[in-house]
């Protein structure tokens, strides 16, 4: 793997595999010592073009606890404010020696062209482009919903994870909300799809993007009739985007009231589920609007669960990333007697 | 729960080939200790210097020097490193426990992999479980802990190793075993409890087969490897994991 942009054609053995290395950089964080010396002397760029309270810190969090080297570029108070591109951007990371960038940014694609236009020799990891794709998010969420529904790791999240090397087959999972502007729930049919598990996606026909019918899940429109008839094991709420929602779109849904009527989760809906069910969310929540207090609280929630994953799987992205022979044998081969053998050897 | 067997295993090892290197006359003739007659393969260059009935006695034997050493098995942590270290460390810890009743016969994993020094230099590997014993809360802080592994080498994963440790807490003492002792140190770490020495050229590679691993019977094998250059195409893809894990010869 030498980038990390999309669920979306990643195979089922390499997300197995970035699961299960999730599961060893997990059970390193219960630890009192929790620093690593693995990727010390790799420096990780964190280029957010866009606001990102978690998504930045946990990447920091994850990079720091690998010993790499972090420096946190953000487009406001840089270069970009004065008209930089970010081509010439990528070009001055190059020169200094990135050895990684996590990028997010609000068109979509961004990563890929970082990744693609050889600008940079970086591993590139996408953390949110545009509506496109946040593939750590989604891989956060499938190792969330993994520890909890083929690992059975209680309530509380502590117990032993029995799931690795298991996928998430047979399991059922809505998504239920802003769809039409939500990367996190793009990359999240995708990887559920490839790992095994059963997708709806809940939302008001407003907000159900065009082409939607291309995507190997399901729709619905009622989430009331969703949560009774289909009984899923896991609903994740996407957050309302209000953001994305200014402009000459216009508005999606009549009310905040009515949304919260119709798609908001609450203590009432969660009753309805299964009794193993988890209630997860993204974050940042919109308490009243689209997840109600109660139900964000509750002890079947894992929304705090999800952020403490989130260190983990991007350490494991980042391991799986750098940690490897970047070369493509070129320097190995002078490296003497002494390289050959260990390659022998190891 | 033994985390090595969910590690891909190596899908082409280099194929031992003989040719280039001239047969290693000497280590062959310099290890008559074995009762297991040395046998080759036909057509490779193969041969095995321990049988079944030569590990398990030299198994019990390190199991009674631990005891010896330590006099007794009081705070006694065996940790073995994966792949094969950990199906060692578990038959130590069912001999240990037959001679000191007192010991529990629990045992751990450490996996060493991000400690390793030549992380760059190799296709990404993936990474492995390390377990303590549940009785132990987590912590090896004054424990004596003994490393197990199953050929001793270069040094460097035992390097890695107390690193890992380090990480884990403060033992008070450690120890290692390893089954065979094959030399070409590049580091000065030496093995406490070895089940045998074995005077190896750097071009052979040494194979612990364990049963429980690899099927079939358990075996110590050394093999001529192809000489400088072919192994150089395990840089081709980073996205497989440990190229050459089978072979254990670290």
């Amino acid at each position: 793997m030498k980038h990390l942009l999309t669920t979306q054609g990643l195979s089922k053995d390499d997300a197995i595999l970035l699961l299960d290395t999730s599961a060893q950089m997990a059970a390193t964080q219960s630890r009192e010592n929790k620093k690593l010396p693995t990727l010390r002397g790799r420096t990780v760029v964190n280029l957010f073009y866009e606001d990102s309270t978690r998504t930045r810190i946990s990447f920091e969090t994850a990079a720091k606890r690998l010993s790499a080297d972090v420096i946190n570029f953000s487009a406001k108070g840089s270069s970009v404010s004065k008209g930089e591109s970010l081509k010439d951007t990528a070009l001055t990371l190059h020169a200094m020696g990135a050895d990684a960038v996590v990028v997010r940014h609000s068109a979509s694609g961004a990563a890929h062209q970082l990744a693609h236009a050889g600008w940079l020799d970086a591993g590139v990891l996408n953390a949110g482009d545009g509506m496109h794709q946040h593939p750590t998010q989604a891989l956060l969420d499938a190792f969330t919903i993994r520890r909890h529904l083929v690992g059975n790791v209680g309530d509380d999240g502590r117990g032993p994870d029995s799931s690795v090397g298991a996928d998430l087959a047979g399991l059922r999972i809505a998504i239920v909300g802003d769809v039409l502007h939500s990367r996190v729930a793009r990359s999240n049919v995708y990887l559920l799809h490839t790992l095994g598990a059963e997708v709806t996606l809940v939302a008001p026909p407003t907000l159900v993007p065009v082409g939607v019918e291309t995507w190997p899940c399901r729709v619905s429109y009622h989430l009331d009739e969703t949560l009774e008839q289909w009984q899923p094991d896991a609903v994740m709420m996407l957050r309302v985007q209000r953001e994305r929602m200014s402009g000459g779109s216009g508005a999606f849904f009549p009310s905040p009231m009515e949304y919260s009527r119709k798609f908001g989760f609450d203590a009432r809906r969660l009753a309805v589920l299964p009794d193993h069910a988890i209630v997860m969310h993204p974050g940042p929540m919109n308490r009243g609007l689209e997840i109600s207090a109660a139900a964000a609280d509750h002890p079947r929630s894992v929304i705090v669960e999800q952020v403490a994953n989130g260190v983990a799987v991007r350490m494991a992205a980042l391991y799986l990333l750098l940690a490897g022979d970047d070369s493509t044998g070129s320097t190995s081969s002078n490296t003497g007697s002494t390289s050959t053998d260990e390659r022998i050897a190891l | 729960m033994n985390p090595g067997s969910r590690m891909p295993e190596s899908s082409a090892p280099p194929s031992p080939a003989s040719g280039t290197v001239p047969s290693a006359a000497p280590s062959a003739t310099s290890s008559p200790a074995s009762s297991a007659a040395p046998s080759r393969d036909p057509g490779t260059a193969a041969r095995t210097v321990l049988g079944e009935a030569d590990i398990a006695r030299a198994l019990t034997r390190i199991a009674h020097e631990i005891v010896e050493r330590n006099k007794g098995a009081a705070d006694l942590l065996l940790l073995g490193i994966p792949t094969r270290g950990v199906q060692l460390a578990h038959r130590l810890a069912e001999r240990l426990a037959q001679i000191e009743p007192t010991f529990s016969g629990e045992y751990g994993t450490l996996d060493v992999t991000m400690y390793r020094d030549d992380l760059r230099r190799q296709p990404t590997r993936a990474v492995g479980q390390t377990v303590l014993p549940g009785s132990l809360d987590g912590t090896i802080d004054d424990k004596v802990v003994v490393l197990v592994d199953d050929v001793l080498f270069s040094g460097r994963t035992i390097r890695a190793a107390l690193d890992a440790l380090n990480d884990l807490g403060r033992p008070r003492v450690v120890q290692l075993a390893a089954l065979v002792d094959r030399g070409h140190r590049e580091l000065p770490i030496r093995a406490d409890y070895v089940g045998k020495n074995l005077p190896t050229s750097r071009s052979e590679r040494v194979r612990v087969r364990l049963a429980d691993v690899d099927g079939g019977a358990d075996s110590v094998v050394i093999s001529e490897v192809a000489s400088a250059g072919v192994s150089t195409g395990s840089t081709g893809d980073a996205s497989t994991a440990s190229t050459g894990e089978s072979e254990a010869t670290l």
